[in-house]
């Protein structure tokens, strides 16, 4: 018993500290994604809540649904084009202040700021920049691209990549923040290590290849799971820019006309649940790993 | 130009007041409660002209019941998408209000199958007002023989605007009346270097294809589409919708909204364009254009004598804390008084036959005398929620995009049935 209770004194004080953050992501977060689970393989459809189990009639649907293919063909696209523009232009603006620049401070808040502005601000400033029509009413890009002679329909574009136009804000709004990121860990590189390396004669180029490189994986791993989860949940940015249009739609979107214009209030539940596995899908795995490297280091 | 405009910001700036009110009254008990006076009435109407035809319609309440407390629970957006969702979170939590706007029409089914709503029909026996509307709207109104709302006005949805003048210009005498001919023009337009017709954003698309089925169907075999009757898979309903096609290869299809839509029939990219009235209110207001002179207006292709209407009307809800005073809110709405007050400031026409023809001039003038006229045949809207349910019509939106992506018509319209079968 005492031997319990003087075990009981280390934890104890750390457990109630931490109880009430744990109590609201409990029910905040798990109990309403259990519920939101619950909701999926029920009937619910209309006005008021029902839930005669249908097993995973929702999900059968929607997996012979052609919206939703298109819906997924349409993530799968923005997602590969903003991950690699913003990892592309984050890390390209990283190494340029990394090589040192005057007003660094004042650069990186410039960079950073698009981040604090709110997707749905975005997506109107964007609506305007990415403005399709011709002749008088040509605004935004087009003004500029007109100089050349180029006019681009952009996610109006009767394309199947026309929603990697989406990616362009996107992209904007957070390469900033990947460019911080890369940042902090081109930082965290001992400059002796690459003073080393140049002592035994590596060029610019294999400094960065053969020391830099590596000692990077870890926040490019960052970097990726961050952007990915953000893809896949981008909904606002998409419903400001076009709204409605079945060349801009993503499961997101579909989810929330199905649920909150339809009343079918189960199968946007699916849609949530599909959309949760796949974040986890990505997320798990880089926790699990994040958590061993922890392990391995101590 | 997809901008904000002032409109859309005076809308934001009312949606967050109305948050404010509701914030303010969402600790109203749902019991009914006589004693309080006071009245709740919550609408989406906050924009210009209607949320002017809203306070006047308050104003005349106010003076004819001293004492009682207005609240007007107005929330922004989305022609009432917004106010629809926080309006079903209330009415789940039996927090209901007084009244409630709706739709005319199919969309108040799943609100009366939720059991949300009191059956009027003592109210129009009482009032005499059945043979006060016209008896094809009573008709669309009534859900398995009861009514469930007031009507307060009248809006039409096939209409054709274009502009007098530069359809001269390009030499042709007189606006299309069939769809074949519409077709026809378009040759003659192409030539000019002019696209026939301009839509924009999915919802006008799906509003110029409602009237063009209407204009291609007729009357009896467009209502049928939507109670079973006409088969959606059958040869002529594939054909219209092949129609339809066409009207989309020969027009100007953006993603906007219908006033820069519109604007395009001004800038004389486009000649046509497919809209409800409420853009004779922005042609006559924003852009201060003279009917007959700046912009005319005639039945679009196919539909002249049809009115294919769509209504607000107001509710009781079940269990509503002031049901003396929302029934007196009602009364007000479904007198020619009140109708009249509201309508020439909302730009659409009273639903009563009795009202004031002096006050409607322009294309209201016109619009009245085709609504009151009793020849004209009344048929419903589906875009804008008169004829087909919520979950249907988001289910044809949805087998829309597929087709405007695809352009198959037979699978459109296969899909179109199936939803029906799965959610009549």
């Amino acid at each position: 018993m005492s031997n319990f209770k003087r075990r009981a004194r280390r934890w104890a004080p750390g457990l109630l500290l931490v109880s009430p953050s744990l109590v609201l992501l409990g029910v905040f977060v798990y109990g309403f994604i259990g519920w939101n689970i619950k909701i999926s393989v029920t009937d619910w459809k209309g006005q008021l809540e029902t839930d005669n189990y249908v097993g995973l009639f929702w999900y059968k649907q929607l997996f012979a649904d052609e919206t939703f293919h298109n819906d997924i063909r349409n993530l799968l696209i923005f997602t590969v084009v903003f991950i690699g523009g913003a990892v592309i232009v984050g890390l390209l603006l990283a190494l340029l202040m990394d090589k040192g620049v005057r007003g660094e401070n004042v650069l990186r808040s410039i960079y950073l700021f698009p981040m604090g502005i709110s997707f749905i601000a975005t997506a109107i400033v964007w609506r305007w920049l990415l403005n399709s029509d011709e002749g008088e009413g040509t605004t935004g890009v087009n003004d500029i691209l007109g100089w050349i002679g180029i006019h681009s329909d952009w996610h109006k574009a009767d394309s199947q990549w026309a929603i990697s136009a989406i990616a362009l804000p996107a992209g904007w709004a957070l390469s900033g923040y990947v460019m911080a990121l890369f940042l902090a860990g081109l930082r965290g590189i001992p400059e002796d290590l690459r003073e080393a390396a140049r002592v035994d004669g590596a060029s610019e180029f294999h400094v960065y290849w053969h020391v830099v490189r590596p000692m990077m994986l870890p926040v490019f791993m960052s970097v990726l799971v961050i952007l990915a989860h953000i893809s896949l949940k981008t909904f606002d940015l998409i419903y400001g820019i076009a709204p409605l249009d079945p060349r801009t739609e993503t499961p997101a979107i579909f989810m929330y006309l199905t649920a909150f214009r339809g009343y079918f209030y189960a199968r946007g539940a699916a849609i949530a649940t599909l959309l949760f596995f796949a974040i986890a899908a990505v997320i798990v795995p880089y926790i699990w790993y994040s958590i061993r490297k922890e392990r391995t280091a101590r | 130009m997809a901008a904000i405009n002032r409109r859309q910001l005076l809308a934001a700036g009312a949606g967050i007041s109305a948050l404010a009110v509701l914030q303010a009254c969402s600790n109203s008990p749902g019991e009914t409660n006589t004693g309080e006076k006071k009245v709740e009435v919550f609408s989406w109407w906050s924009g210009p002209g209607e949320g002017e035809g809203l306070e006047a319609l308050i104003a005349n309440f106010k003076q004819n019941n001293a004492g009682v407390d207005f609240v007007n629970a107005a929330v922004a957006g989305g022609s009432g998408t917004q106010a629809k969702q926080v309006l079903g979170d209330r009415m789940r939590n039996n927090q209901p209000p007084d009244s409630y706007q709706l739709h005319a029409g199919l969309e108040a089914a799943d609100d009366i199958k939720a059991g949300w709503l009191e059956d009027l029909s003592s109210l129009y026996e009482a009032n005499g007002w059945k043979s006060k509307f016209p008896a094809g709207l009573i008709d669309k109104l009534s859900i398995s023989g009861k009514i469930y709302a007031v009507p307060v006005n009248i809006h039409r949805s096939n209409l054709m605007f274009f502009s007098p003048k530069k359809l001269a210009e390009w030499g042709i005498s007189a606006p299309a009346k069939t769809w074949t001919e519409f077709l026809a023009q378009a040759e003659t337009l192409k030539a000019k270097n002019v696209k026939a017709l301009s839509v924009g954003a999915t919802w006008t698309q799906m509003h110029l294809l409602e009237n063009v089925l209407l204009g291609e169907l007729g009357t009896e075999k467009y209502n049928g589409l939507w109670d079973g009757k006409t088969d959606w898979k059958g040869a002529n309903v594939v054909a219209a919708l092949d129609v339809f096609k066409k009207v989309l290869d020969v027009s100007v299809v953006g993603t906007d909204d219908w006033q820069p839509t519109i604007d395009k029939v001004l800038a004389g990219t486009a000649a046509y364009n497919v809209m409800g009235d409420w853009a004779a209110g922005y042609l006559q207001g924003a852009k201060a254009l003279k009917y007959k002179d700046g912009y005319d207006v005639v039945a679009s292709p196919g539909s002249t004598g049809v009115y294919n209407f769509l209504a607000d009307s107001f509710t009781l809800p079940k269990n509503a804390p002031h049901k003396t005073y929302a029934e007196a809110w009602l009364k007000l709405c479904a007198s020619p008084e009140g109708q009249d007050l509201f309508n020439p400031k909302k730009g659409s026409v009273p639903a009563r036959l009795d009202s004031d023809k002096s006050k409607y001039t322009d294309y209201l003038g016109w619009a009245l005398k085709e609504w009151q006229d009793s020849k004209t045949v009344v048929v419903g809207s589906l875009v804008h929620g008169v004829v087909a349910n919520n979950s249907w019509k988001s289910e044809i939106e949805k087998a829309y995009g597929v087709f405007f992506t695809g352009k198959d018509s037979a699978k459109f319209a296969a899909a179109v049935a199936t939803a029906y079968a799965a959610n009549k």
